[in-house]
């Protein structure tokens, strides 16, 4: 194994990798501060900010040749025998420097600042910078000027790392942002007419190491530091986004991407991070609600427990639209009390919204056109209820209405949940289908032509305010836990299940999914430690069989 | 061995003949025979072995080997492979590139072919500089007219090399002379040099493997075809013995004399002549019989020599041996007694930060920081800490201590660490009687409004 020595610390890599010395050092526990390299961006090595020592170790003698001058971090490949020094006195020097040339020209309008708080420029400052100004020559000045629909620069405050440049030529595709003038005078900009407008614009926000590029979606909503990060996956698309959404007091702020080189390396489009707007949408159902023949009523949560069920056995036969914006858990829950409910009850996978095709960017960045995350996960739970039909496929919304039309059965669950209140997911058209059945449940975010017709009316949740496990198009599983509460009154569905089947206790996804995963080969590797990153189900069925 | 007394010069043969830049007096002078038998008789790596052998070092300023340099193409190469002729000459004081595009482009021409068929190049492009509109159309006649000749094309004389060479006008950026700035905006992008490894020899153009030498490298290549190896290598400075490093300097070059001298112009002399030789001999002397204050040896990246260093051989390791970068373009500009050298470094210091390509965080702030302390000196509100973080900034801007990518923040620091070593006490002076009350300062000021200076 190749052995690099970081500061005199030996760590092996991989005989295959191929690390620079960011990475390396990195893996000895040693932060090489950077501004512009970026690992899903091409190495430009143009902040200097990552100049260190490096040298070789003559495997036979031991003896150690440094190059004689600084090299970057982020240029240098490390092989075996790499020594790197990131602690002398010359490198930490060299950083001194480069904080301080990087500030000559900083408006250091921190208080102001969006950025304070997880700023590079803070935290490198602090850290390897020297506490005297001693550039006393510039009257500071602060600009902003809009570069696209969603994103706004602060030219004063940009250090010309590029990685906002390189992302739009290299993984977006659409080359939006370039840099203008020369020397000092540089400055990010767009060309007259062509703005910063594409579906993975925002990124650059999150690129941007300084408080130079800013969202104006979260700009000036919260100080960063009162915001908690969850680890969610971004319910927008069947692409499953490993994401963390950034909250305080139950409301979301904004969400960002986190690394998944499986799903979405290190990026997500803006139609997800923008996707949590429809979470504090005053028009949602927030309560539950019942109708006999006239006027919905308000309803308490354990009456809901109590009625329900035999309110549904009285119905007659039971159809059931399990949603793919449910997690696996949920869907299990929800399919066994159907069967206690009615064992002949007909399961179907819920509506799937789509979009058409899927969408690819030169980055290796794919939105899906199926915009819902989980279609896949509720598919292998119908199918261990033997939900399959004679061709092998799991039933689907449209075949549920034809059950409807065809008056095979007498009642409906229908739950539903997608994040879209400017425009109902089900038209009059298909609502009115439902028009003979004697009982109609319905478990929505937002009221629809379906949810007036409902005898049951419940609320749902959105993606940030359940936990479980959903299930990818590229069959990974991600598990991922409960950001915010939901508005008061709002029972998530795990919850509502957990009780309807009669457990004690508060609801606990974990003990659900270890059942599955005991009941199903498909789901058996689920019965471990789920990492963050996920877990391809096909490649564990494979080495379960 | 040819001294400068006994020296005829031969790149600048053409200078003065009316038509000189016409193919017919070219070949009238012997032009062209040689590359015909070059193409007829040796097969390319004997091309390459006899520029290797010349001892032959790039023009352009760095003064690398170019047949050591044409080696390091990958063998056996599948694809393309380019040369890229450079003639963005913006060093400030160069102008010997337009001398021999404008008197005699054929030597040019002429050593570009023999130059593409040692690299094994089908296509070559000149990288004309944007200021240069004569050049341009010269050149491109001259190209023309070798077309017509058949030195170009298909198929060249028989041999069944053939060679393509467009002309490329930049867009008036100093950055475009650094190679690989220079391959990056041939290539149509912004011209920010490109981290090496890789170099373009693996990897330039287009992403192929790429040669660029400089125009006057293209010249002394076709002097060498047509003179010979010996010819060349008794002229100039001979390898120091005692330092294995040292490849010499042989060969005839072009030194731009200008600024204070009574006759500035391009002048021919063997590598190795000095200054004061140079100025003296050449120039007729420092302007209206004054004294030189320092004289630039190459450029003004290059650095100052003093009066006391005028004996110092402008080779190229010459400049070295008085802190100076180098030899660099061989543009020599006095600089006499009457100039302040507050002046002198105020103006290559708002060349550089004009200049800087801003890509690397040292150089982009460092020139600019530069620029505006000087500024703030000339106006009266310097202060000798200054002069500290100045040659602070000189010492740590650059390829050499690591801080950037390309060569051109050295060239920014070397006139600063110079002046301020050579010339404190002239620094001093001025700032003590400019900031009478204030030049022992130490605390941050208040800043001066933003002065647009260019």
């Amino acid at each position: 194994m190749p052995t690099v020595i970081v500061d005199d610390q030996e760590i092996e890599i991989g005989a295959d990798e191929r690390l620079n010395c960011i990475e390396a050092a990195r893996r000895a526990g040693v932060e090489i501060p950077h501004y512009c390299w970026h690992p899903g961006l091409s190495v430009v090595a143009s902040c200097r900010m990552c100049l260190i020592q490096a040298g070789t170790r003559n495997a036979e003698t031991g003896e150690v040749s440094m190059i004689p001058k600084l090299v970057p971090g982020c240029q240098t490949p490390v092989k075996d025998g790499t020594v790197i020094v990131t602690d002398s006195e010359a490198v930490q020097e060299s950083r001194a420097r480069v904080e301080e040339a990087l500030l000559i020209d900083h408006p250091i309008d921190c208080p102001i600042c969006d950025k304070a708080g997880e700023c590079l420029l803070q935290d490198y400052h602090f850290e390897h910078g020297q506490s005297e100004r001693r550039a006393d020559i510039h009257a500071f000045s602060s600009r902003r000027r809009d570069v696209g629909p969603t994103v706004t620069l602060f030219v004063d405050r940009c250090i010309m790392c590029t990685r906002c440049v390189r992302f739009t030529r290299e993984v977006s595709g659409t080359a939006e942002l370039m840099v203008s003038a020369r020397g000092a005078k540089e400055e990010i900009d767009t060309f007259p007419g062509f703005p910063l407008d594409n579906k993975l614009a925002g990124n650059v926000v999150d690129l941007c190491p300084v408080g130079a590029l800013g969202d104006k979606d979260f700009l000036y909503q919260q100080r960063v530091w009162f915001l908690k990060k969850t680890e969610n996956v971004c319910g927008g698309c069947a692409a499953g986004c490993s994401i963390v959404t950034e909250h305080n007091q139950d409301t979301v702020y904004r969400l960002k991407p986190r690394e998944n080189l499986h799903v979405n390396k290190w990026w997500m489009c803006d139609e997800g991070r923008y996707g949590w707007h429809h979470l504090h949408n005053e028009t949602r159902i927030v309560e539950a609600s019942h109708r006999d023949n006239e006027d919905p009523q308000a309803i308490e949560w354990a009456d809901v427990l109590r009625r329900l069920p035999t309110d549904l056995t009285d119905a007659g036969r039971l159809g059931v639209a399990v949603s793919p914006m449910l997690t696996v858990e949920e869907a299990w829950m929800l399919c066994s009390v159907a069967r206690t409910i009615d064992p002949d009850a007909y399961l179907a996978v819920g509506h799937v919204p789509s979009t058409g095709a899927d969408e690819s960017f030169p980055g290796g960045f794919t939105i899906r056109g199926e915009k819902a995350p989980n279609r896949i996960g509720v598919e292998m739970v119908l199918s261990m209820f033997g939900a399959v039909s004679e061709g092998g496929t799991v039933p689907a919304w449209n075949d549920l209405l034809e059950q409807v039309r065809a008056k095979t059965i007498q009642s409906a669950w229908v739950t539903a949940g997608y994040p879209t209140p400017e425009r109902s997911w089900c038209d009059e058209a298909t609502a009115a289908t439902f028009e003979e059945l004697s009982c109609l449940v319905v478990q929505d975010l937002f009221e629809s032509p379906l949810s007036n017709r409902a005898t049951w009316c419940l609320p749902a949740v959105g993606f940030a305010e359940r936990s479980g496990t959903w299930v990818n198009c590229g069959h990974r599983a991600q598990t991922f836990e409960q950001a915010i509460r939901p508005p008061a009154g709002v029972w998530p569905e795990g919850r509502f299940f957990w009780n309807l089947l009669g457990r004690e206790g508060l609801y606990d996804p974990e003990s659900i999914r270890k059942q599955i995963a005991e009941s199903s080969a498909s789901f058996a590797v689920l019965s471990g430690e789920v990492p963050s990153i996920g877990l391809d189900l096909r490649l564990q069925q494979v080495a379960v069989t | 061995m040819i001294t400068s007394d006994t020296f005829e010069p031969v790149l600048l043969e053409a200078a003065g003949i009316d038509d000189g830049h016409t193919i017919e007096s070219y070949r009238s002078r012997g032009g062209y025979a040689p590359l015909e038998k070059l193409l007829s008789e040796k097969q390319p790596p004997e091309v390459v072995e006899m520029v290797k052998s010349s001892g032959l070092r790039g023009r352009g300023g760095a003064g690398f080997m170019t047949g050591l340099k044409w080696t390091f193409l990958p063998k056996d190469h599948p694809g393309p492979i380019y040369l890229c002729v450079n003639a963005d000459e913006s060093e400030p004081g160069t102008f010997n590139n337009r001398i021999l595009m404008e008197d005699d482009p054929h030597q040019v021409l002429e050593g570009t072919i023999i130059s593409a068929y040692a690299t094994r190049a089908s296509t070559a492009y000149i990288y004309l500089r944007y200021e240069y509109p004569k050049s341009w159309d010269i050149l491109q006649k001259a190209i023309d007219e070798a077309y017509a000749a058949g030195f170009l094309g298909e198929n060249i004389k028989g041999s069944g090399f053939s060679l393509d060479i467009y002309l490329h006008r930049g867009a008036a950026a100093y950055i475009c002379g650094e190679e690989t700035g220079l391959i990056e905006s041939l290539e149509g992008k912004r011209a920010w040099p490109r981290i090496k490894p890789p170099f373009p020899a693996i990897e330039g153009v287009f992403r192929k493997p790429t040669v660029v030498n400089n125009i006057e490298t293209m010249a002394c290549v076709a002097q060498i075809a047509r003179r010979g190896v010996d010819w060349f290598r008794s002229i100039g400075i001979p390898a120091d013995p005692n330092n294995p490093r040292d490849p010499g300097s042989y060969g005839p070059k072009l030194y731009c004399l200008s600024g204070h001298v009574e006759k500035p112009g391009c002048y021919e002399a063997p590598l190795g002549i000095t200054a004061r030789e140079l100025i003296d001999r050449f120039g007729g002397g420092v302007w209206k019989g004054r004294r030189a204050k320092a004289v630039i040896p190459g450029g003004i990246s290059m650095g100052l020599m003093t009066e006391d260093e005028l004996d110092t051989p402008l080779d190229f390791s010459g400049p070295g041996t008085v802190g100076c970068l180098g030899l660099g373009t061989a543009a020599v500009v006095v600089v006499d007694e009457t100039v302040s050298i507050v002046d002198f470094l105020h103006n290559s210091c708002r060349f550089f930060a004009h200049e800087s390509c801003g890509q690397c965080t040292p150089c982009r702030e460092g020139t600019s920081w530069s620029l505006r302390m000087l500024e703030r000196i000339r106006a009266g509100k310097g202060r000798l800490r200054d002069l500290d973080l100045l040659a602070e900034i000189g010492d740590t801007m650059g390829m050499m201590p690591g801080s950037t990518i390309c060569g051109l923040a050295d060239g920014a620091a070397w006139p600063i660490k110079n002046s301020i070593a050579k010339f404190r006490d002239e620094f001093e002076d001025y700032i003590k009687q400019t900031n009478p009350t204030g030049y022992m300062e130490t605390d941050p000021v208040p800043a001066l409004p933003i002065v647009t200076t260019h």
